[in-house]
C-alpha cells in the first residue's frame, strides 16, 4: 500500500507550526490573565513565625494574596502522594502553601496575584516573613547519620529501605574466587527545560467550568486530582496541555503546588489567573533527580563471570516524598543490565534531605544503576587484566535465553521479564563502530603526538512501556479528515508525526489526512502520562488497534454499499475497493457518511445518509444491532508487563595534560527499541540523550553548601553543554521485535542519556589508568586525582611542582 | 502606591512600526510577546544565557531579555514571524532547513536558533562546520544534541546560497519519504549527512573551559 507510513524516516509534521513561531506554549496563552507570582522560602529548615503582607497592601495593581491560613478545605491538605509502595514506612509531602515549617529553599510560602508579573513580583517582595531557621540536612551522609532530622515527628530521615534478592548472595560471595569491594557516587542533576513550568486557568461560573493549561506530563492526572481537591464533577474540569517545550521527567511530577493554587484562584477570584515559573523558581521549587552513593561487593571467577553481587545505596529524596520510590526501585532493579546475576542483593535507603524534591529525571534511577554496574565490571577486567568488552560479553544474557525472568519487581509492581534482544550481536556492532579492536594503534599514534586519549564503553537495559495502559480515539470525518486523540502528553518527541505514521498505515490513508492531538481531556479523558519511555509503546499500540477497529468497521459499511464481502476488501490511500477489482470502491470519507444515519441533510455528499437514501432492508433498524453511528474507534492496549529496549554505547576521549580537560572525540551507540515507527525521530531522541549524559558525566550538577542554599541555580552557574561540548555521534540500530505488543515496539525516548556517564568514566580512566567512582567528573576535580594519585600519568613534566589549592572544590569545577 | 509611569515607545517590528506605551523596566522580550502578541520570541532563563529570546536587532542577533522595550525605541527589530514568508504555508530556507535536517524537538529554543542563524548567515554565508558550531554555542538546546542543528544551519547555508531561497513545496506530504530515506538508504541527503560517520570535528570548537 502506498500509505504505509510506519517505518519511514520521515520529517516532522509539527515542525512547521513550531518553525514559523506559532507554537502555543503556556505562556503564550492567557495574555490578559491576572498574574501569579510566589514568595518562596529562603531558608532549607525553618519554622514559619508570622507573614507580614502589610506593606504589599498599596501596591497598585495588587489583587489577593494568600497564605496557607486562607487555604479552605482539602487544599490545607499535605499534597497527594502519588504513589504508595510497602516500603515507604514514613511518607511525608508538602503542602500548598507551607504550613509552619518550610523544608527546603523554594518552598512556596504565599501567593500573590496582581494585575501583571511585574506588578505581582513587587508586591511578592514587600511581604515579610520571620523564620526561626532550624538545622539543614545536606547530602545522604547527614541524612544518614540522623543526627538533625528534617520532618521533625521521625526519629530519623529514612523514608524508606527496600531489599530484593535473588539466588544466596552471601554464600555465593563466600565461594567466589575473586571478590572487589567498590564506591561509586553520583551527584544531583535536573531535567531542566527550557519552557519551566506554568499553569493558567479559566472558570466560567455560567457554564460551572474549569478548564486549566499546564506544562505537565500528564493531563489527565492533573484533572483528577483538581476534581477531587475542589470537589467538581471530572467532566466539568478541562485539562490540557499545550505544546509543551520539553519535559525529560519533571513535568510528570504533580499536582505542583502552583497547579491547584492557580485554578483555585481563577475560582475564587473569577478571573483568569496565569503563572509562569521563572527560572530561578525551577531550580529550587521543581525536582532535582539522581543523587546516589552505592556500595557494591562482588564476587566472580577467572573469566569474569559474575556469581554474586551486592549492592547497597543509599538515595537521597530531598524534602518530600510525592513520587514515592519509584527512582530507587528502578535504579534497583535496572542495575543487573544485559547480564545474568544468579545471585543479586540490592537494598536501598531512601533518606529526607532539606532540599529539592527528588522525581525521575530523563533515565530515572538508570543512569545511577549502569554507572554502579558498568564500573563494576570495568573493575573486574582490571582486577584480571581482561578486555573488558569480554568480561561483557561472558556475562551475557544470551539471545535464546529469552524472556529472562531477573526475579525481581519492576516499578510497574510486575516482574521483570527481558522479552527480547541481542547483546552478543549489539556489542559486536558497537565494536565495530567504534573499532574498539584497532584502538591500540589509534592510541599509540596519539601517543606520539603527545595526546592522553582514552576508550569506554557502557551497557544497558532499560524497561520500557510501562502500564497500566493508554488508549487512543480514531474518527474518519465526513470530509475525509482522520481525527486521532490519545490522552497522553507530548513534550518534543514528535507525537503528531509517528501517531500519524501508524494510523496511515493501519488505516489506509493518506497521512497529510490526520491529524494527532494529545494531552486534551476534552478530546481523550483516560489516560496515564507520558514518562518511562511509554508513548510510543502505549498509545502507538492503542492508537494502531483503533485505527484497525476503525478499518474493519469501515469495510462493513462499504461492504453493504458496494454489495461485497467486508473480507474481499482494502484500503488505501483513503479509498475502500475490491481486491482484484479496483473499479469497485468508495472514497473513505464517503463511508463516513453512510456510517451515520441521518435524517437532516446539508451537503449534496450528506444526502446518500439520510432517511429516503439509504438503501436497507426494511426488517433491520438504521443503526444494526452491536454496531454504532460515526465511522469511529474507541481502543486501549493494557500490556501485561513493561518491554525492555537496551543498548550499547562506546566513546572516545581526550584529556588535556595542561587542563585536564575531557573532550569527547567520538561517540557510538548501538540501540534496540525493537521496530522503529520512525527512524529519524528515534535517532534524534538518542542525540539528545547523549548529551545530556556526557552533561551527567562532565558538567551539570546541583551545587548545595552545608545550609541548604543552591549556589548555582542560573543557567550562569549551573553547566549544560552548548553544541561546543557534544559531538557528533554515530548510531546503528538492531530492531528486535518486542514479542509483547501489536507493533512489536519498545520505548527509545529516555535510552541516550542512560550509559553516558558510565561509559564517560570508562573512557577516563582509560586515558588516565585512574579509577574514576564518581560523576560528574569536572577538570579540576580530574588534575587534583591524578595528582594525589602520584602516578602524575596524565601531567606534564613539572605540574606536580606548581602550586595547586589543594581544598576540594564543591562547586561547578571548570567553568569558565 | 501610583500607577507606574509609562515612556511612549515606536519599535519597528518586521517592518511595521509599532506604537507602544510602556514601563521604562519592561523587557523587550515581554513587550514583543504580551503587548503584540508575538510569542513566536521565547524566554527560557531571563539571563541571557539560553538565547531563547534571541531576535535581531538593526540585522544583528540579540537576546530580547536582557534589553529594555524603551532601549528598542526606533530601531529595527525582526522576530521569528517576521522572518516566516507571509504566505502561512511557505516556510525561510532557514526553518525548512531545520525540517529537513529534524534540527528542532520541542521547538522552545527554535526561534532563537532561527533569529541565530539567521544573523550568523548574514554575515557569514558560507560558514565551516567549526564557525557554526562557534555561532550557535550561545544557545541553549536540551532536546536535540545540537549535531542536527550544526547540520540545519549547514543545509540552511547552502538553500540560501543555491538561490533567491524560494522554499520548494512544504514538506508536509506524502511525498517527504521519497526525499528523506530511511537512514538506511543510500541517497545522501541532509538528514543523511547527519548520520553519515563522520568522526566529530569539533577539534578546533574547544571544550567548555575554552569558552
Amino acid at each position: 500500500m502506498t500509505t504505509k507510513m510506519f517505518g519511514e524516516a520521515i520529517s516532522r509534521r509539527e515542525d512547521p507550526r513550531l518553525l514559523r513561531g506559532d507554537g502555543r506554549y503556556l505562556d503564550d496563552l492567557g495574555h490578559d490573565a491576572y498574574a501569579a507570582a510566589f514568595v518562596r522560602s529562603p531558608h532549607a529548615h525553618a519554622r514559619v513565625n508570622e507573614i507580614d503582607v502589610s506593606g504589599a497592601l498599596d501596591v497598585d495593581g495588587l489583587v489577593a494574596i494568600y497564605t496557607y491560613d486562607d487555604l479552605p478545605g482539602r487544599l490545607g491538605d499535605p499534597l497527594p502522594l502519588l504513589i504508595p509502595h510497602p516500603s515507604l514506612t514514613a511518607p511525608r509531602t508538602g503542602h500548598a502553601l507551607a504550613a509552619e515549617v518550610v523544608r527546603h529553599v523554594g518552598e512556596p510560602v504565599a501567593m500573590v496575584v496582581a494585575t501583571d508579573r511585574y506588578v505581582a513580583e513587587d508586591a511578592a517582595e514587600k511581604i515579610i516573613v520571620t523564620y526561626d531557621p532550624l538545622p539543614a540536612v545536606v547530602g545522604v551522609a547527614a541524612a544518614a547519620s540522623g543526627d538533625e532530622v528534617v520532618h521533625d515527628d521521625m526519629d530519623d530521615n529514612v523514608a524508606a529501605n527496600f531489599v530484593q534478592e535473588v539466588g544466596d548472595v552471601d554464600g555465593a560471595l563466600a565461594d567466589a574466587p575473586h571478590r572487589l569491594d567498590l564506591r561509586w557516587e553520583i551527584e544531583r542533576s535536573a531535567s531542566m527545560p527550557l519552557e519551566g513550568r506554568g499553569v493558567y486557568a479559566r472558570w466560567d461560573a455560567d457554564d460551572g467550568r474549569l478548564r486549566v493549561y499546564t506544562s505537565t506530563q500528564t493531563s489527565t492526572s492533573v484533572r483528577a486530582v483538581i476534581a477531587a481537591v475542589f470537589d467538581i464533577a471530572d467532566v466539568h474540569v478541562e485539562v490540557i496541555a499545550p505544546d509543551v517545550g520539553g519535559g525529560f521527567g519533571v513535568k510528570i511530577m504533580h499536582p505542583w503546588p502552583e497547579e491547584l493554587l492557580v485554578p483555585w484562584a481563577a475560582m475564587t477570584l473569577g478571573r483568569e489567573v496565569k503563572w509562569t515559573e521563572d527560572r530561578r523558581e525551577h531550580f529550587v521549587a521543581s525536582a532535582h533527580e539522581r543523587g546516589q552513593i552505592h556500595d557494591v561487593t562482588v564476587g566472580y571467577d577467572d573469566d569474569g563471570r559474575i556469581l554474586a553481587l551486592d549492592v547497597r545505596f543509599l538515595h537521597d529524596n530531598g524534602a518530600y516524598t510525592p513520587y514515592g520510590l519509584i527512582v530507587p526501585i528502578i535504579t534497583s532493579t535496572q542495575l543487573p543490565g544485559p547480564y545474568k546475576l544468579p545471585n543479586y542483593r540490592v537494598e536501598f535507603t531512601s533518606l529526607y534531605t532539606n532540599t529539592v524534591i527528588v522525581t525521575p529525571y530523563r533515565g530515572a534511577g538508570r543512569p545511577q544503576a549502569v554507572f554502579s554496574m558498568e564500573r563494576t565490571v570495568d573493575a573486574i577486567a582490571g582486577d584480571l587484566g581482561l578486555d573488558r568488552t569480554d568480561v561483557r560479553a561472558v556475562n551475557f544474557v544470551q539471545p535464546d535465553e529469552f524472556p529472562h525472568d531477573l526475579g525481581l519487581i519492576f516499578q510497574d509492581g510486575r516482574p521483570a521479564i527481558y522479552d527480547s534482544g541481542d547483546f552478543p550481536e549489539s556489542l559486536r556492532k558497537l565494536k565495530a563502530l567504534v573499532d574498539w579492536e584497532g584502538f591500540d594503534e589509534r592510541r599509540q599514534q596519539a601517543e606520539s603526538e603527545g595526546r592522553r586519549i582514552g576508550i569506554g564503553l557502557a551497557c544497558y537495559v532499560e524497561g520500557t512501556g510501562v502500564g497500566p495502559y493508554e488508549g487512543a480515539h480514531v474518527h474518519v470525518e465526513t470530509s475525509g479528515r482522520v481525527m486521532v486523540s490519545t490522552g497522553l502528553t507530548t513534550q518534543g518527541q514528535g507525537h503528531e508525526t509517528a501517531f500519524a505514521q501508524i494510523v496511515a498505515t493501519e488505516l489506509g490513508v493518506p497521512i497529510e489526512q490526520v491529524h494527532v492531538t494529545t494531552g486534551d481531556t476534552r478530546r481523550f479523558g483516560y489516560a496515564v502520562g507520558t514518562f518511562a519511555s511509554r508513548a510510543a509503546v502505549m498509545s502507538g499500540n492503542a492508537i494502531a488497534l483503533a485505527a484497525r477497529a476503525v478499518n474493519e468497521k469501515a469495510r462493513v459499511v462499504a461492504a453493504r454499499a458496494l454489495e461485497a464481502n467486508p473480507e474481499d476488501l482494502e484500503i488505501a490511500d483513503g479509498i475502500v475497493r475490491v481486491k482484484g477489482s479496483p473499479d469497485d470502491r468508495i472514497p473513505l470519507n464517503q463511508v463516513a457518511v453512510l456510517s451515520n444515519p441521518l435524517r437532516y441533510s446539508f451537503s449534496e455528499a450528506a444526502q446518500a445518509a439520510t432517511q429516503f437514501s439509504m438503501p436497507s432492508d426494511p426488517e433491520d433498524p438504521p443503526v444494526r444491532e452491536g454496531e454504532e453511528p460515526g465511522l469511529e474507534s474507541k481502543a486501549y492496549y493494557s500490556p501485561p508487563r513493561s518491554t525492555f529496549a537496551n543498548g550499547m554505547h562506546a566513546v572516545v576521549v581526550e584529556i588535556d595534560p595542561d587542563s585536564a580537560q575531557v573532550r569527547v572525540l567520538d561517540y557510538a551507540v548501538v540501540h534496540d527499541c525493537g521496530n522503529m515507527i520512525n527512524p529519524r525521530i528515534v535517532e534524534g531522541q538518542i542525540h539528545g540523550g547523549v548529551a545530556q549524559g556526557i552533561g551527567g558525566a562532565l558538567y551539570e550538577r546541583m551545587a548545595y553548601d552545608e545550609h541548604g542554599q543552591l549556589l548555582n541555580a542560573s543557567f550562569m552557574d549551573f553547566l549544560m553543554p552548548y553544541a561546543s561540548e557534544v559531538p557528533q555521534v554515530r548510531t546503528d540500530h538492531l530492531e528486535t521485535p518486542s514479542p509483547l505488543n501489536p507493533l512489536g515496539i519498545k520505548g527509545a525516548g529516555e535510552a541516550g542519556v542512560i550509559p553516558g556517564a558510565a561509559a564517560i568514566a570508562s573512557a577516563i580512566e582509560d586515558a588516565t589508568g585512574l579509577q574514576i567512582t564518581r560523576m560528574p567528573l569536572s577538570p579540576d576535580e580530574l588534575f587534583r586525582l591524578q595528582r594525589s594519585d602520584g602516578n602524575a600519568r596524565l601531567a606534564p613534566v613539572g605540574a606536580l611542582g606548581t602550586s595547586v589549592d589543594d581544598e576540594p572544590d564543591d562547586e561547578q569545577g571548570g567553568a569558565p | 502606591m501610583m500607577a507606574e509611569a509609562t515612556e511612549h515607545v515606536t519599535l519597528r517590528v518586521n517592518g511595521t512600526a509599532r506604537e507602544l506605551d510602556v514601563p521604562p523596566r519592561r523587557l523587550l522580550s515581554d513587550a514583543l510577546r504580551h503587548d503584540l502578541r508575538l510569542t513566536g520570541t521565547h524566554v527560557g532563563c531571563e539571563h541571557g544565557v539560553c538565547g531563547c529570546c534571541t531576535v535581531l536587532l538593526d540585522g544583528a542577533p540579540v537576546r530580547s531579555c536582557l534589553m529594555f522595550a524603551i532601549s528598542a525605541d526606533g530601531h529595527e527589530i525582526t522576530t521569528v514571524e517576521g522572518l516566516t514568508p507571509a504566505d502561512g504555508n511557505e516556510l525561510h530556507p532557514i526553518q525548512r532547513a531545520f525540517q529537513d535536517c529534524h534540527g528542532l524537538q520541542c521547538g522552545f529554543c527554535t526561534p532563537g536558533f532561527i533569529m541565530t542563524v539567521a544573523g550568523l548567515l548574514a554575515e557569514n554565508p558560507e560558514p565551516d562546520r567549526d564557525e557554526i558550531v562557534e555561532g550557535i554555542s550561545g544557545n541553549l538546546c536540551r532536546c536535540t544534541g545540537y549535531r542536527n542543528i550544526v547540520a540545519s544551519v549547514e543545509r540552511a547555508a547552502e538553500l540560501l546560497r543555491d538561490g533567491d531561497g524560494t522554499p520548494e513545496p512544504r514538506a508536509d506530504d506524502g511525498g517527504i519519504a521519497s526525499r528523506h530515506p530511511s537512514p538506511q538508504g543510500t541517497a545522501p541527503t541532509p538528514y543523511d549527512a547527519v548520520g553519515d560517520g563522520v568522526p566529530a570535528d569539533t577539534d578546533e570548537a574547544g571544550g567548555r573551559g575554552s569558552e
